[in-house]
């Protein structure tokens, strides 16, 4: 069969045959080369190296070069190369910087022919001419390339990078006497292989280390590098500078990378740190690999694509001391998990969607009925047929509007503004926050407020009044404070009137069947609105659960804390007229029927619906008069601060948070308040409240927030009159010495607030520069440039 | 006197902006003269038992303030401050208070004073790294003031460390002095010790863990394992070590945490071996680094005596020194003549692989036998031994130890390739500054070798580098290891061993009897070269192990 597979590659066509698979080495391989039948693959390494056939169930080992009973050094191989015109020739690279050339056809068991040792560090790359039969090329760590004519004894050129290291060189397939080089310092050089004096060409190709290069089979001038900065770079030699065509970035550094045959656009890669796989690229899709073989559990050392002109076996040999072929049909393709559908929610309530477009078409019957108030704006990528992946991961954009009235925000923009979070006692606080929550109509949230005030701090003589009042005008408005993502018109009026037939503290009756209606109309929304993605249930859903979550722990109360519960009887009476100032305490009876406190229910009813309703005003009464520890509320807040956090209002659980320090902190969990703290940062910053997050991050007790102030503070800047970046900290150029923070209107040195074009380096005072670019577009300076302010 | 008020604040002097300056030295100036008063008033009125101990703690408040102030005035690189400071100080002793003295020999013992660079007196490239650096850290420590000698390479030290300590990294800030705090202390090294408990303690470090290693939270704790094997015997580190760390519960380390914990490590194991390879003093507001008594009393400090380095040694080797000039004028020539056979005869002769081979397994195991006479064990001081367990754990020879260890190839498992990749994937931007580092070291040269000039020492250089590498079992293939002999002498070597494997035991003797002709610059370049070549060889094993476990 391997003959048979010989005598068909000889022929030119390109029938070869085989499978995936592998096998075992009997150590790590540094480098892999194929013989140009196909039929027979080297590998070498540190202490391996051997020829192996490939048949087509398997690899067989036909010869091993390594002869000898003493390792030597010069066995201990960096890299290895098959002559692509003489099958018998092979050349290796070894660790002691030895170039040592092999003849199959030798006779003897050793089939060493030559020995270069010209080098003094090691020879990272050994190359020959893809025509010539005896001109090798070396490159090596001292940062010299070599040249070697096989048919002498010493080589016949040397060229000198006059940089570091060198890492790879590579004979161009097409120009006869052009070679490219790689360094460690990120430069890449041609050579005329005539000209020894000097590189043709150079430049910097990467931030690091060039590992590698290739020269494209097909496009005279492609050259593909790979370099530590984990980019693969496709350059274009045939123009006056060298340009950059494509730029694939991967996950790692770059080890290798290999042309794929037959398919122009493709190249193999594979890594020199944690990542093991081999990855190919259409390099005009640098985002998701086009196929990828993961069958190496160590890093892949060498790459080759077995034949010339067959674009399917790819060979491998890695650390993980195993030889692989892999057939490209059996590779994975990313593309195939990559998932097409994404989901984005904009500042604005806006709503993005992606998905397959075989399922967007499939719905779009549907479309219409969800259509009328949100505006659907569909995206639709013009296909180029030429593209890969075509069918594969294709998707279609959708984009939501939200209506502009409900859409609005600028509740959660007033009251992050308006809010005040320290710097006053307590019970100012509370009450200037409870104030703003009513002036923006968020009544739930200012009763919060000004209970919390009730809890926390002693009690004022105005607080029973100014409670009285503040449910008064509450009731009347409640708007649930997160409708604003509801669109039926019907909703927020439900909410108020449920809300208005609670506080009023009808009997229990009244109520059950009231929320029973609740749920009943609830239930009836969801499915409305099932159609239109939108959480209608979610939101009306916790209008409800608001008054369940806040009392469901009073019951408990009530009764682990009977004694003193029932000690301050005496001042009912005098409160009488707040009794239903809690939006409901009625829930308390709901959920006493509940399994929660089935266990006590008999006590809860014996309180009867006065008395449960009553507790938590009179407990806070048993705090003014008993100086009960305000700690006995903290659950009860805890709980609440849950619930609001849960409803999506993180604002209110951080601002009480905040504002509470260190009453409730302990009793919440460091990670819930770090969630917390993080999430209303977000939403600050994406309202470009700036002020407001930082002075949300200072007062933040929470060390990995506290952080977030002290990371990333630096702030790289240049000099206005030279362009180069300042090194110094301070706000003198030590290159030209001259002050850099000069207003380029009135030339002045600039103390307090500077603002300078990030295009130019230009700027002023604040106000300067305001007034200026009112008038004018270009710099003040005069530089020229166009400068922006916004 | 409530606290509060008498808070002095430092960081308005670390400003670039003299208006600042001034204003914060106003303040601090009010503040001392205050406490002055107070104590003075105390002292004249009769002592009532109550007040005995407030006043003895307000006392040894001012007089740290006063070391505090006697640094700034020699140390800070802003000549106002310089100048205000000691008229702070005068003003003080005028009021009859007692004030402190820098105690010893300026920033480094084995230098003298007039060698190094003094303060004030810096070109202007200097002055803004010396700005830096106490802009950064609010002081300028003996060791910038060493490393001084090579300003390419102070930068590139100081922005690193700057970096690790003190931005964006995943571990906090107190950690991260801790963790060089448990470091250094391995090495017994209180200077360190002592300048990152302070920094430890104004980051907000808890005092407690100060106590020792048992009281720091238990991810610390199971660090120390890691910190000891690769401080004495980092040929010992194995995945499981990693493994252990990363997998400990809720004590366990993450990924980037551990690169980060490692660099930290390594970085001042080979502080450490600076330190004591360049006999640096205590900082003059450190304990030991000043003295409130008057200049008559005979003056020594704890350093010295835990290294054995009596003045009188000192005056021993000076004499010793001044004997044999002519002698080392010989060796720096035999040095060259030796570099320049090397350089032509290293066509001619060809060794055989096994020779190779052979060579550097003699070098690995002569290394051993090279040790300082003085083995006897040192025991540290107190105040240092608390941050460390197990002082028993020492360097042991890579050869002499029992089991086999397979030596390391650079050509499998090298920084440029592997460890840089590694550390930059867990730890942005590190790994660039470490590179930037290695390089700086590896590459600093100025062509000069005691009085001559125009000498290409990359030979020399690269065989400190390797040596050092050798002692812990890391081979380069394509290096020829008879060069080491050939060029490091015996003294030379012993030098290199002790201060890279036991810190500790370096004396004065010891950095003068080696290159006794070369200048004192050259001898800190070649402490550079070994602590760089010191910290790469630990990264490299444990990032190594690292490697190994995510595999």
């Amino acid at each position: 069969m391997e003959k048979m597979s010989r005598v068909t590659t000889a022929l030119g066509g390109s029938a070869l045959t085989g499978r995936t698979m592998h096998c075992h080495l009997d150590a790590p391989a540094n480098a892999i080369s194929v013989c140009r039948d196909a039929a027979q693959v080297v590998v070498a390494g540190r202490s391996i190296f051997k020829i192996y056939a490939i048949e087509d169930e398997q690899f067989v080992e036909k010869l091993n070069l390594r002869v000898g009973r003493k390792p030597s050094l010069n066995l201990s191989c960096a890299d290895v190369v098959w002559h692509q015109m003489d099958e018998n020739l092979l050349a290796t690279a070894a660790t002691n910087g030895v170039v040592v050339t092999w003849n199959l056809g030798r006779p003897s068991r050793n089939k060493q022919d030559q020995l270069f040792t010209e080098h003094k560090r090691t020879v990272n790359k050994v190359c020959f001419h893809p025509t010539e039969a005896h001109v090798l090329l070396s490159g090596s760590q001292d940062g010299f390339m070599k040249c070697f004519d096989l048919r002498r004894k010493d080589s016949v050129s040397t060229f000198s990078g006059q940089s570091e290291s060198v890492r790879d060189v590579q004979f161009s397939i097409r120009d006869y006497f052009t070679f490219a080089s790689t360094f460690e310092n990120g430069n890449v050089q041609l050579w005329d292989i005539r000209r020894p004096d000097r590189c043709e060409r150079m430049f910097t190709a990467h931030n690091g280390p060039v590992f590698c290069c290739d020269w494209h089979p097909e496009d005279r001038g492609w050259l593909a590098t790979g370099g530590r900065d984990k980019m693969v770079k496709v350059w274009d030699m045939t123009t006056h500078r060298a340009k950059e065509v494509h730029c694939v970035q991967t996950i790692a550094s770059v080890a290798r990378v290999k042309w794929r045959p037959e398919c122009r656009h493709h190249l193999a890669t594979c890594s020199m740190m944690v990542d093991h796989n081999i990855y190919v690229w259409d390099v005009r899709r640098p985002f998701v690999p086009a196929a990828m073989f993961e069958e190496h559990r160590d890093v892949t050392t060498g790459i080759a694509w077995r034949h010339p002109h067959d674009p399917s076996f790819l060979l491998s040999g890695s650390k993980d001391s195993t030889l692989c072929q892999h057939l490209f049909r059996d590779a994975s393709q990313p593309v195939e998990r990559a998932n097409p559908e994404g989901l984005c929610y904009g500042l604005f309530g806006d709503l993005a969607f992606a998905a397959k477009e075989s399922l967007v078409s499939a719905e779009s019957g549907r479309k219409p009925c969800a259509g009328d108030r949100r505006h659907p704006i569909f995206f639709k990528r013009k296909l180029d047929p030429a593209e890969p992946f075509v069918g594969l991961a294709s998707s279609a954009l959708s984009v939501f509007e939200m209506e502009p009235s409900s859409g609005s925000m600028s509740w959660f923009v007033d009251t992050a503004e308006r809010y005040a979070l320290a710097g006053r006692p307590l019970a100012e606080l509370c009450d200037h926050n409870a104030k703003v929550a009513r002036e923006l109509g968020r009544n739930q949230v200012a009763q919060t407020w000004t209970m919390l005030r009730i809890i926390y701090s002693s009690p004022g003589l105005a607080s029973a009044a100014s409670l009285n009042h503040s449910v008064g005008k509450g009731s009347s408005y409640g708007l649930p404070l997160m409708n604003s993502f509801n669109l039926k018109d019907m909703a927020p009026g439900l909410g108020s009137e449920t809300r208005l037939d609670r506080s009023k503290g009808d009997t229990r009756s009244d109520t059950v069947l009231l929320d029973s209606s609740t749920t009943l109309i609830t239930n009836e929304d969801n499915e409305e609105t099932e159609g239109s993605d939108v959480p209608a249930d979610y939101l009306l859903g916790d209008v409800e659960g608001e008054e369940d979550e806040l009392y469901l722990l009073d019951p408990e109360h009530a009764h682990t804390e009977e004694p003193e519960y029932v000690l301050p009887q005496e001042a009912f009476p005098l409160r009488h007229e707040i009794v239903d100032t809690p939006p409901g305490p009625e829930h308390l009876q709901d959920k006493a029927d509940s399994p929660h406190v089935s266990g006590s229910e008999a006590d809860a009813a014996s309180l009867a619906p006065v008395d449960s309703s009553f507790s938590l005003i009179s407990v806070s009464h048993a705090l003014y008069d008993t100086r009960l520890p305000p700690d006995f509320f903290s659950a009860l807040v805890c709980d609440m601060l849950r619930f609001y956090a849960e409803q999506g209002d993180v604002q209110m659980a951080v601002s009480v948070l905040i504002v509470l320090g260190e009453r409730v902190r302990k009793d919440i969990d460091e990670q819930t308040q770090e969630h917390w703290y993080t999430s209303y940062i977000d939403l600050l910053q994406r309202f470009c409240l700036w002020n407001v997050s930082n002075q949300v991050v200072k007062l933040s007790t929470s060390r990995a927030i506290s952080c977030l102030n002290q990371a990333s503070t630096t702030l790289h800047v240049n000099c206005s009159h030279c362009k180069r970046p300042m090194s110094s900290r301070g706000w003198v150029c030590d290159r030209c010495h001259r002050c850099a923070s000069m207003c380029a209107v009135c030339h002045h040195v600039v103390k307090g607030l500077f603002v300078w074009c990030q295009g130019c380096s230009h700027g002023g005072h604040l106000q300067h520069i305001m007034k200026w670019l009112e008038g004018s577009s270009h710099c003040p300076a005069g530089c020229g440039h166009l400068c922006e302010y916004s | 006197m409530a606290e509060g008020e008498n808070e002095v604040r430092w960081d308005g002097l670390c400003s670039r902006d003299s208006t600042t300056r001034e204003t914060a030295l106003e303040n601090i100036k009010q503040t001392i003269l205050r406490k002055t008063e107070y104590l003075r008033s105390v002292k004249e009125t009769p002592l009532r038992p109550s007040d005995g101990l407030s006043n003895a703690v307000s006392l040894d408040g001012l007089n740290k303030l006063l070391a505090h102030l006697l640094m700034l005035s020699k140390r800070c690189p802003f000549k106002d401050v310089r100048e205000k400071t000691e008229f702070i100080l005068k003003s003080v002793q005028e009021l009859g208070i007692r004030i402190p003295r820098p105690l010893g020999h300026g920033p480094s013992r084995f230098i003298p004073e007039k060698e190094i660079l003094q303060v004030g007196s810096e070109d202007a490239q200097m002055h803004t790294l010396f700005a830096d650096s106490f802009a950064a850290l609010g002081r300028l420590d003996n060791i910038t003031l060493v490393m001084v000698f090579h300003p390419q390479y102070l930068e590139s030290f100081l922005k690193t460390q700057h970096y690790l300590l003190q931005m964006d990294g995943p571990l906090p800030l107190h950690y991260r002095h801790y963790i060089g705090i448990m470091a250094a202390a391995r090495h017994q090294c209180s200077y360190l010790v002592n300048l990152h408990v302070n920094d430890f303690l104004h980051v907000g470090g808890d005092p407690k863990w100060l106590n020792g290693l048992e009281n720091a939270p238990q991810k610390l704790q199971n660090l120390g394992e890691l910190n000891k094997v690769l401080a004495h015997r980092p040929w010992l580190i194995t995945k499981e070590h990693i493994e252990g760390l990363l997998k400990a519960e809720e004590h366990s380390w993450s990924l980037a945490e551990l690169v980060h914990a490692v660099v930290l490590l390594t970085h001042y194991h080979s502080l450490a071996s600076f330190t004591f390879g360049c006999g640096i003093s205590p900082e003059i507001h450190c304990d030991g680094g000043h003295t409130f008594r008057p200049p008559s009393v005979s003056n020594y400090c704890i350093c010295d005596i835990t290294n054995g380095n009596h003045s009188v040694d000192e005056m021993q080797v000076n004499s010793a020194g001044n004997v044999s000039v002519s002698d080392s004028f010989f060796e720096v020539e035999a040095l060259m003549e030796k570099m320049r056979q090397l350089q032509e005869c290293r066509d001619e002769e060809e060794a055989s692989q096994e020779e190779m081979a052979s060579r550097f397994e003699i070098e690995k195991r002569e290394s051993m036998f090279v040790f300082s006479s003085d083995d006897e064990e040192v025991t540290p001081a107190r105040d240092v031994s608390r941050h460390f367990e197990d002082t028993s754990y020492g360097y042991k020879d890579f050869s002499r130890h029992g089991m086999h260890v397979p030596t390391f190839r650079v050509q499998d498992y090298c920084w440029e390739d592997h460890g840089y990749s590694l550390v930059n994937r867990l730890y942005p931007d590190v790994g660039q500054l470490i590179d930037e580092k290695f390089h700086i070291a590896y590459n600093l040269t100025y062509n000069t070798m005691a009085m001559h000039k125009d000498v290409d020492t990359s030979m020399l250089r690269r065989a400190i580098w390797n040596y050092i590498h050798c002692m812990f079992g890391i081979r380069y293939d394509d290096y020829d290891y008879g060069e080491i002999n050939q060029l490091l002498d015996r003294s030379f070597k012993v030098y290199i061993k002790t201060v890279v494997c036991t810190p500790e035991k370096v004396t004065k003797r010891m950095y003068d009897s080696f290159w006794r002709q070369f200048k004192h610059s050259e001898k800190v370049h070649v402490n550079l070269l070994l602590i760089e070549a010191r910290m790469q060889a630990e990264l490299l094993y444990a990032l190594r192990a690292i490697t190994r476990y995510m595999t």
